[in-house]
């Protein structure tokens, strides 16, 4: 039995980590989803000869950077405990908005401050309905889904904008040098941004720590509805700039455009180790699910599998990769008992 | 130490644990232990925290599984594999926070799991609406049986827990600090319960940080320390102090730490804080270097005012002058940029970020010191931690575990930390104490004295009046929401603050609002 008044009197020393960073790297789930990655890739070269061509690898990289750089803003909102389904519609909205504009004479870089203010509007509304009124995000942000691409339903009826400057297609089709492409510029250029917001600051802590417990952050001082908001900005803000990109690379607008995006999204986020009810999640994490999301897709098309089969893969890899974790865990108890 | 022997040979024990061990990775939670529950008596099960109490309790109702020793029922020894089992042999237990379900009805609530049938497995409402509404009378209960769970106060479900209990037809019921969450008329009402179920027979275990309540309600007691039996006897036997004594294994002659007062100038200055429903007409000062006790009733409106003071609630009206400035508090975050920070009551989910490492949780208030630029440091960050950490000497892992692998008191001391960090002017301690065990509770009265020895203001909140007069130079009691009266001095006795918390006005002392 230990003595209790000696306990006392002692102060202790409470080392800072137990494990080392080698270890914690090593545990994670970033390490699995790259692994998974690497699998895919070794696959795939040796189940097409076509996929080790550098430019195809390039095109095949359209797969995911207009949907990362959402994903990457939306990886924090699912961090805080909330969640915005409405991208796909800001994106519809956004590229509507521009294709009227480009009817009235709009330059390029007018198009782009459309793209991106409509983008940021669109989340500055769902982000007043959640943090205002206080309303849940997720039912907030499906009536959005429905009004945003409703409006642009309104505008463009079964017409299509055409008619883009020259120049504004840079931004989907332009290369910066050899077979890398602005989109890959920008995805790489956002991820570091969004990895340096969320690891790196007092801003993504108090994310980490909103999404553990609100009502505990907000006992510890942090604006929560504020932070929440600037959240919503961001996400609408990232749909804006993925609406620039998509609607250069197609180079017109209907209003299906992106259609069913938001799942796509939100699919990377949780492939990527984010946890869908907040709390944990890394920025390395999405990007890795952003290539293995690409990889299969370019590697199923590859091999001719049709659309419609290759989203019951997609489906399929994110229970398995889900999953996995979680029977290892059940399959090392069995054997134990 | 003696044991006595049960005095009444004749009556042999319900329940009989004999060397009971359970271990956890790393923890014995239970070394050998006994535990024996007579018919018709009240067994006090009496510990510090981490003396094995939960444990034991999750062995009697199923949930755990003994590595070793026997349980015996009537003499016959059992094995509990499910929670099941234990109901089957007519264990029940009511829990700190009982589980019941909101959105159904008190009949629904009693009889969940075990309600009486029709055929096709039908539930017989009417038949189940008889039973439950026989159940309540039995125990005085003044609601019906149709009414919504979600439509009762937190005494009320407790009626409801033990109606459950009674439903099906338990012969051994475990109270896990039932009294935690109730008014002084709530607990009076309780204890009468407790007496109807022991002239039915029924063995009780009662589990309880609370002196008073042990020596008023139990027959027997047991006691724990660190996981292994210490004694047992009849509550008749012994006294507090020997009784103290078994639970922590030294005398604790000192229960409040002496303190040279030094009470500065005025800090804090609230006139007319009002809200529309919880509090109204609040005035009051607090100085430098003095603890501020808050007494009242469990609903006199102290917590709810202490959030607004803390920025949580708007109240309506009031102002709020730190050092004479007058000062806006719309948020926590403004009350902390102004020096006002709160440990609140509830812990786990107000106090700690659960999920987040303890150094997080305690920089999360003090990131704007610890970073540059709002980019993190994190080396600075775990000095910070680490220095406030060992100042409250806390028991930890690692800096970098779980906040919420802490006990109970630890999780505590990393609130604290995380406030002191911030360096404030005025700290709010929402029952500091509650549920802690007595060593712990100690630790918390020296320290509270040693930060108003440093300046720092506090203002305690508490339910527990041997720790509003041990602790306060001055004592505020709040009732429905209203200052009732601030005590000074010698004014501060029992009688004063029960009978102010109350509205007994037929004594002269004090200033009665």
């Amino acid at each position: 039995m230990t003595d209790a008044t000696q306990d006392i009197t002692q102060a202790r020393h409470v080392p800072d980590r137990l494990n080392s960073r080698a270890a914690r790297v090593f545990k994670s789930w970033e390490a699995l989803l790259l692994a998974v990655a690497i699998a895919i890739f070794v696959v795939n070269s040796f189940a097409s000869p076509y996929f080790l061509s550098a430019w195809n690898l390039s095109d095949a990289t359209f797969n995911f950077t207009e949907k990362a750089m959402i994903a990457f803003a939306m990886a924090l909102l699912i961090i805080s405990g909330e969640i915005d389904l409405s991208v796909a519609s800001i994106i519809a909205l956004a590229s509507t908005a521009m294709g009227l504009a480009v009817q009235y004479g709009a330059g390029t870089p007018e198009l782009v401050v459309i793209g991106l203010t409509v983008g940021l509007l669109c989340g500055a509304f769902n982000g007043f309905f959640v943090t205002v009124l206080g309303l849940p995000s997720i039912v907030v942000t499906i009536g959005t889904m429905s009004l945003f691409r409703g409006i642009s339903f309104i505008i463009l009826g079964d017409d299509a904008f055409r008619g883009y400057p020259a120049s504004f297609s840079w931004f989907g089709q332009g290369y910066i040098y050899w077979v890398f492409t602005v989109e890959m510029l920008l995805f790489v250029i956002i991820a570091v941004i969004y990895g340096v917001l969320l690891h790196k600051t007092n801003f993504g802590r108090a994310v980490y720590a909103i999404g553990n417990n609100p009502t505990g952050a907000l006992f510890s001082g942090i604006r929560v509805q504020r932070v929440k908001f600037i959240l919503f900005l961001l996400t609408g803000l990232m749909s804006g700039v993925a609406a620039i990109c998509l609607t250069s690379r197609l180079g017109s607008t209907r209003p299906s455009i992106a259609t069913g995006m938001e799942l796509e999204v939100v699919t990377m986020v949780v492939l990527g180790g984010v946890n869908i009810l907040g709390g944990s999640g890394t920025i390395p994490g999405v990007v890795i699910a952003a290539f293995v999301m690409g990889l299969v897709t370019f590697g199923l098309g590859l091999l001719n599998v049709p659309g419609i089969v290759m989203s019951i893969f997609i489906g399929l890899l994110l229970i398995g990769v889900i999953a996995l974790p979680r029977l290892w865990v059940m399959a090392a108890a069995r054997r134990k008992a | 130490m003696t044991h006595p022997a049960p005095t009444s040979p004749d009556v042999t024990p319900v329940v009989s644990m004999d060397m009971i061990t359970k271990t956890f990775p790393g923890v014995k939670a239970l070394d050998e232990v006994k535990l024996d529950l007579y018919p018709g008596q009240v067994t006090a099960l009496v510990g510090e925290n981490g003396a094995g109490k939960s444990t034991t309790v999750k062995i009697l109702t199923g949930i755990y599984k003994t590595d070793g020793g026997t349980i015996r029922i009537d003499g016959q020894p059992v094995s509990f594999t499910t929670p099941n089992d234990a109901a089957n042999a007519g264990i029940t237990a009511i829990h700190q926070e009982t589980v019941l379900f909101d959105e159904l009805s008190v009949a629904e609530n009693i009889y969940i799991g075990h309600a009486p049938k029709m055929r096709f497995g039908l539930i017989d409402k009417a038949e189940m609406h008889r039973a439950a509404s026989e159940l309540l009378t039995e125990i005085g209960a003044p609601f019906s049986s149709h009414t919504q769970l979600r439509d009762l106060g937190i005494a009320n479900k407790h009626l409801v827990a033990i109606a459950r209990a009674l439903s099906v037809d338990a012969r051994v019921v475990i109270m896990d600090e039932p009294t935690a969450a109730l008014s002084h008329k709530e607990i009076e009402e309780l204890y009468e319960l407790v007496e109807t179920l022991k002239s039915q027979g029924k063995a009780i275990l009662f589990i309880s940080h609370k002196f008073d309540e042990i020596f008023r309600i139990a027959d027997r007691y047991t006691v724990f320390r660190d996981g292994a039996f210490v004694g047992d006897g009849l509550i008749a036997d012994i006294d507090e102090d020997e009784l103290v004594k078994l639970m922590v294994g030294r005398s604790v002659d000192q229960i409040f730490p002496d303190r040279a007062k030094d009470i500065g100038a005025e800090v804090l200055k609230v006139v007319g804080y009002e809200h529309p429903t919880e509090f109204a007409n609040i005035n009051f000062t607090l100085n430098k270097g003095e603890i501020l006790g808050f007494y009242g009733l469990v609903g006199a409106g102290r917590s709810e005012f202490m959030q607004a003071l803390f920025g949580i609630t708007k109240p309506s009206k009031g102002v709020c002058r730190i050092n004479g400035d007058i000062k806006v508090v719309r948020s926590p975050a403004d009350a902390v940029s102004n020096g006002i920070v709160y440990v609140p009551e509830d812990r786990g989910k107000q106090g700690a970020v659960i999920g987040l490492p303890i150094f997080q949780n305690i920089t999360l208030p003090s990131l704007g010191r610890t970073s540059r630029r709002g980019f993190l440091k994190l080396a600075e960050e775990f000095k910070l931690a680490r220095e406030y950490s060992e100042r409250l000497d806390l028991r930890a892992a690692s800096l970098d575990q779980d906040v919420g692998n802490l006990s109970g008191g630890n999780q505590q001391k990393v609130v604290i930390a995380k406030w002191l960090a911030t360096q404030p002017q005025v700290i709010i301690l929402d029952e500091p104490t509650k549920g802690i065990d007595i060593g712990s509770k100690a630790a918390v009265h020296e320290f509270m004295a040693e930060l108003a020895a440093q300046g720092l203001s506090v203002i305690m909140v508490s339910s527990e009046i041997p720790e509003v007069i041990g602790m306060s130079d001055r004592v505020i009691v709040m009732r429905d929401g209203r200052i009732a009266a601030e005590l000074s001095g010698d004014e501060i006795t029992p009688e004063t603050l029960v009978r102010h918390a109350a509205g007994i006005t037929s004594s002269a002392e004090g200033k009665v609002a």
